[in-house]
This record gives structure tokens, C-alpha cells and sequence, in this order.
């Protein structure tokens, strides 16, 4: 089983990664700055949805695990798009 | 482990004696079939309080008017039933009692994924029954808000809504915890050689259940929480005079409650799959559809939770998007039940108990699905939103569903679970009173809201009263017939005669070992059967 292997990721490669994530925190706060209007929440949600990503696979070592596992987060994330979605096709109309 | 070979002696998991004497044995149990125990005698306990409290109503309702208790008293009295009832009582029901006892049973393992963990959710559920308990008694007053604790009376009124509310997310916790345990359960601790498909189809309907519980709960944690912020800190979430918006919070907590009901039904649906086949000796008709349709109504039952909310104010659009879904998830549920209706066609057919409690529940449990249909269109809903049609086909579905399938459950695994039997006759009888109980007192709701009877009011207008006796009536039959069932099974308890292994000749892993269980389940190796229900 995948769980059953130690995988060791390079500081390196982590703190390149943590680079990353502070690079997008920092584009998350200057966006604010600009009026996207309806967007600004898909935006937001884009940024977040990307760092999560880089977090879940490697500092958790989502890609390492089995293909089964990686779907099933991947439907909790689709799930969660899916419901904020319809959420606001309420206030998108209201 | 479950691949042992070698013979061990015989011990029933009631008669082991662990580190723990006395109480402490049950308390501090790990063993999932004590732990489900445990559960089972606090849910049974806080069953009949809102029992009592249900027939304090009844009796409220039977004349226009104030009869036994104020408006005021009237409100408190149906929030508690409706807290009891839903968050310790529905909601953990079949999934802690009989998913904890069966669960690793059923797939071939000697407990959970994780013991002490499943014990510390039981703590945390006595724990927020506690909380619930005392929402009731300090100073403040009970809660009036109903169970739905709607914003933004709940974060204006001057009752103990933040001890209710913090009741409520500490029993979450309890949900979500059983739920990810189960999860990795049949991940990880399925018998060597059971694939997916081969597992019985009550682990099926508790996986689609624990990732609700594990996905959707949280969802009502953080919205009890925003609300309690609100009350504590006056931060605007959701009463307009702050900046907030309170549909927010009909969105927020529906988003959990609709999937609760999932919560609820999918483990019932699960029981009913498991009996059917049993007293047919017969295999389940649609193996892989009625496996499939347990994820199909978990999944879609997450896309549906607008249809709570039709008079609400929400956008058209959203409306028809909300009755479209809504339309969506009754297929997943037709086909367990003509999968059901069609394993019984020329099955030996075994006329028991358990049988005829699965077939109750399947007539109550269309009557509640197909009103639901009404409910979930727009056009029918607007006429009979928050009136007696709705709390009529609540209770169909999750009494009628949810109790006769818990009713069905403990019936058909009672010889398992002590090793005893209960008396056949009585057993009958009571399930006929209940049933005659029940349809009085909830049909007469359905044809009292359409002519305009409003939900959670306590007096009316004359016109209603002859409807109105006729529940009361029948709500009185059915607790007598509940009275029956508790004699019945707690005189078998303690005096039944011994059972053998197999009353009901089943096919699955949990009739192949001595009743009750040993401590570790399975002293031999379990043969794993490609198809669970195989009857040749």
C-alpha cells in the first residue's frame, strides 16, 4: 500500500514551494486592490483552489497515494465548487 | 486478526472480561459492539423523552385554544422535541448503533479502524446531550426557536439558543468522527479477499453516509458558530439590521440539514437491503444498482438543500434549479425500492418480524417520498410550505423510514446481539398497533395542511379539531404500541430463549458466528463470498 512507504521530499523542492504559496498569498492580497466586481470572489477561490492544491500534493503527499485516494479529494474539492456554484445562482439573480 | 487459523475458545463479547469491571466495562469500551450498545440505550432514552414531549403537544392540540400549556411553553416543547429527536436521536440512530455493531462484522474485521477513537465519539455525543439538556434548565429559558434555529429570531430572542447551539456542534463532532472512522473502516479493514463489490450492501449504504457526515457537518459547525458570534459579539452574519443577510444562514444550514436527512435514510435504506433478501432467500435484485444508488443519493442529496427555502426570497432562478435537482434524487431512490419490490417476485417468502417491519417501512416510506415530490416542486410548495402537510411527510420519511427501519434492525439482529429470542406474537402485535398509530396520527396532518393548518402553532381554528382528535388519538395508539415493543425486547433480553446462530437462515459474514459475538468477532478465518447473497 502507498501509505505503507516513507517518501522524503527535498527541502529544496519545499521550500520552492513555499515560495510559491507566499508569492500567492501576496497576489491574493493585490487583487483586492482591483474592482473584478462579480469575480473577485472566483478569483479568490481560484488563488486558494491553487494553493491548496500545492499544500494537499506535496506537503501532505497527496501524490504519492493511490489513484482511488486522489480522486476522492478531488470530489470533495468538486463537491465544494459545486455547491458555491448554486449558492450563487441565488445571489447572482436574487 | 481476521486470517487466524488456529481455534480459540468461545467467549460472547457481553461475558468478556477485560481491564474494566462493572460500569467502567461499558464506559471505557472500545469493543464496536459495546460501544454500539451504548449508544442504542442513550438514544432509546432520549427516543422516549421526545416521545413524551410529542404527546404533551397532542394533548396541547387536541381543543382550539389553550389547553395544557402556553404559546410560550408550546414553543420550547417542540424545539426540544425537535433537537432531541433530530441531533441524538435520528441522526446518530443507525449509523452509531447498528453500523458500529455490524459494520465490521459485515466486512469481515474484528473492529473499527480506530477503537478509542469510536469510544472518545460516544464521550462527545453524552457530552453535547448533556449540553442539549441543559439549554433547557439555566436561567435563561429553553430555546424557542425550533430546531432549525432560523436567523434572525435566534440571534434576537432572549432563550438559551447559544447552550442549544453549542449542543448541537459537539454532537456534530460526534457525526464526524463515527463518519471518518467508517470510512477507513472499510478502507482498510475490509477481509482479505472482499473487494468493494463484495460487500454487503448496509456497509455500502454507511460508506455514502459517513462521507456525508464527514463532509456536511462541518458546514453546520461553522454556521452555529457565526451564529453564536452574531449573538456574542454582534458581528453581521445574518440579521439585516447588522449588514447581514439571513438567507445566508437558511443556505448554511440547509447545506448540512438536507444532507442530514441523508444521514438518516441511507443506513434505514441499507437495513431494509439486508432483510428483504434475507426472508425471501433470494439475492437482491441490482446488487450494483442499489450499491451505486447509495452514493447517487449522497451525492445528489448535497445539490438539493434550496427546496427548504422556496418562500425564503430566493431568486427564480435558483428555484427551478433547486426543484430540477430536487426531481433528481427520487430516481436514486425508485430504484432501491422496485429493486427491493422485484427480489421479493418468487422469493420463499418468510413471514417474520423484521420481514413485515421492512415492509412498513417501504409503504410508509413512499407515501413520504412521493409527498415529497410535492414539496419539491415549486408550485405545489408555495401552497403547503410550513403547514401540517410538511410535518406529515417529515415524519413519514424519517418516523416512517427512519424509526420502522430502526424497529426493523433491532429485530432482525436482536438474536445476534444477546443471543436471545423475543416472542414472535408480541413482536406482531406491537408492529400493528404502531402502524395503525402512526398513519392516524400523521395522515390526518397532511389533509389539515392542505386546507391551510400551519405548522408549530398551537391553537387553530374549530374546522381543524375532529383532524386534530384523530392524531392525538393516534399518537397515544402508537405509543402504546412502542410501550409493547420496549416490553418485548427487554423481557427477551433478560429471560428470551437462547437463539441459535442463524434464526433467519441469512447468508451474510454476521450469521456465520456464534450469538452473541466474541470479543474479536471472527475466531476463524470468515470465508469471503464473491456475492454476499447467495441463497443456492
Amino acid at each position: 500500500m502507498a501509505n505503507n512507504t516513507t517518501h522524503t521530499i527535498e527541502y529544496k523542492t519545499l521550500v520552492k514551494i513555499l515560495l510559491i504559496l507566499l508569492f500567492l498569498t501576496f497576489i491574493t492580497i493585490s487583487v483586492t486592490s482591483i474592482h473584478l466586481g462579480a469575480l473577485t470572489v472566483t478569483v479568490a477561490l481560484l488563488i486558494a483552489g491553487a494553493k491548496a492544491y500545492l499544500v494537499l500534493s506535496n506537503f501532505m503527499h497527496l501524490k504519492y497515494e493511490s489513484l482511488l485516494l486522489r480522486i476522492l479529494v478531488a470530489m470533495v474539492f468538486v463537491l465544494f465548487a459545486l455547491i458555491l456554484v448554486i449558492t450563487f445562482i441565488d445571489y447572482a439573480f436574487r | 486478526m481476521s486470517n487466524t487459523t488456529e481455534k480459540i475458545e468461545y467467549v460472547s463479547y457481553l461475558d468478556h472480561q477485560g481491564k474494566y469491571k462493572g460500569i467502567m466495562s461499558w464506559l471505557m469500551a472500545t469493543d464496536h459492539k459495546r460501544i454500539g450498545l451504548l449508544y442504542m440505550y442513550a438514544i432509546i432514552t432520549f427516543f422516549f423523552i421526545g416521545v413524551l414531549l410529542g404527546l404533551m403537544m397532542k394533548l396541547e392540540l387536541l381543543a382550539p385554544g389553550e389547553t395544557i400549556m402556553t404559546a410560550k411553553m408550546y414553543n420550547s416543547v417542540f424545539t426540544l422535541h425537535g433537537i432531541l429527536m433530530i441531533f441524538m436521536v435520528v441522526i446518530p440512530g443507525l449509523s452509531a448503533v447498528f453500523g458500529n455493531f455490524f459494520l465490521p462484522i459485515l466486512i469481515g474485521a474484528k473492529d473499527v479502524a480506530f477503537p478509542k477513537l469510536n469510544r472518545f465519539s460516544w464521550w462527545i455525543f453524552i457530552v453535547g446531550s448533556i449540553m442539549a439538556v441543559l439549554s433547557q434548565l439555566l436561567k435563561d429559558g429553553p430555546p424557542d426557536t425550533g430546531w432549525t434555529f432560523y436567523a434572525p429570531y435566534s440571534t434576537t430572542t432572549n432563550s438559551n439558543v447559544i447552550m442549544a447551539t453549542a449542543a448541537a456542534f459537539v454532537l456534530g463532532f460526534s457525526s464526524i468522527l463515527t463518519g471518518l472512522n467508517f470510512i477507513v473502516t472499510i478502507h482498510q479493514m475490509r477481509a482479505p479477499g472482499m473487494k468493494f463489490f463484495h460487500m454487503p450492501l448496509f456497509p455500502w449504504a454507511l460508506y455514502a453516509t459517513a462521507w456525508i457526515q464527514l463532509l456536511a457537518t462541518p458546514v453546520i459547525g461553522i454556521t452555529l458558530l457565526m451564529l453564536i458570534a452574531e449573538r456574542a459579539f454582534q458581528i453581521g452574519f445574518f440579521d439585516p439590521a447588522l449588514g447581514g443577510d439571513p438567507l445566508l444562514f437558511q443556505h448554511l444550514f440547509w447545506i448540512y440539514s438536507h444532507p442530514a436527512v441523508y444521514v438518516m435514510m441511507l443506513p434505514a435504506m441499507g437495513v431494509i437491503t439486508e432483510i428483504i433478501p434475507t426472508f425471501c432467500q433470494r439475492q437482491i435484485y441490482g446488487y450494483k444498482a442499489v450499491a451505486i444508488s447509495s452514493l447517487a443519493i449522497a451525492a445528489v442529496g448535497f445539490l438539493v438543500w434550496g427546496h427548504h427555502m422556496y418562500t425564503s426570497g430566493m431568486s427564480d432562478q435558483a428555484r427551478w434549479f433547486f426543484s430540477l435537482l430536487t426531481f433528481i434524487v427520487a430516481v436514486p431512490s425508485a430504484i432501491k425500492v422496485f429493486n427491493w419490490i422485484t427480489t421479493m417476485y418468487k422469493g420463499s417468502i418468510d413471514v417474520q418480524p423484521p420481514f413485515l417491519y421492512a415492509l412498513a417501512f417501504i409503504f410508509l416510506f413512499i407515501i413520504g417520498g412521493t409527498t415529497g415530490l410535492l414539496l419539491g416542486s415549486v408550485a405545489t410548495n408555495v401552497q403547503v410550505h410550513d403547514t401540517a402537510f410538511v410535518v406529515a411527510h417529515f415524519h413519514y420519511i424519517i418516523f416512517g423510514g427512519m424509526g420502522f427501519a430502526f424497529f426493523a434492525a433491532i429485530h432482525y439482529w436482536f438474536p445476534k446481539m444477546y443471543g436471545r429470542m423475543y416472542d414472535i406474537k408480541l413482536a406482531n402485535i406491537s408492529l400493528v398497533i404502531k402502524f395503525i398509530g402512526f398513519n392516524l396520527l400523521y395522515f390526518p396532518q397532511f389533509i389539515i395542511g392542505v386546507q391551510g393548518m400551519p405548522r408549530r402553532y398551537f391553537d387553530y381554528p374549530e374546522q381543524f379539531q375532529p383532524a386534530q382528535v384523530i392524531s392525538s388519538v393516534g399518537g397515544f395508539i402508537l405509543a402504546f404500541g412502542l410501550f409493547l415493543m420496549v416490553y418485548n425486547l427487554v423481557k427477551a433480553a433478560k429471560s428470551g430463549a437462547v437463539a441459535p446462530a442463524n434464526p433467519w437462515k441469512g447468508s451474510t459474514l454476521e450469521w456465520q458466528i456464534p450469538s452473541p459475538p466474541s470479543l474479536e468477532n471472527f475466531d476463524e478465518a470468515p470465508i469471503i463470498k464473491v456475492n454476499p447473497y447467495d441463497y443456492k
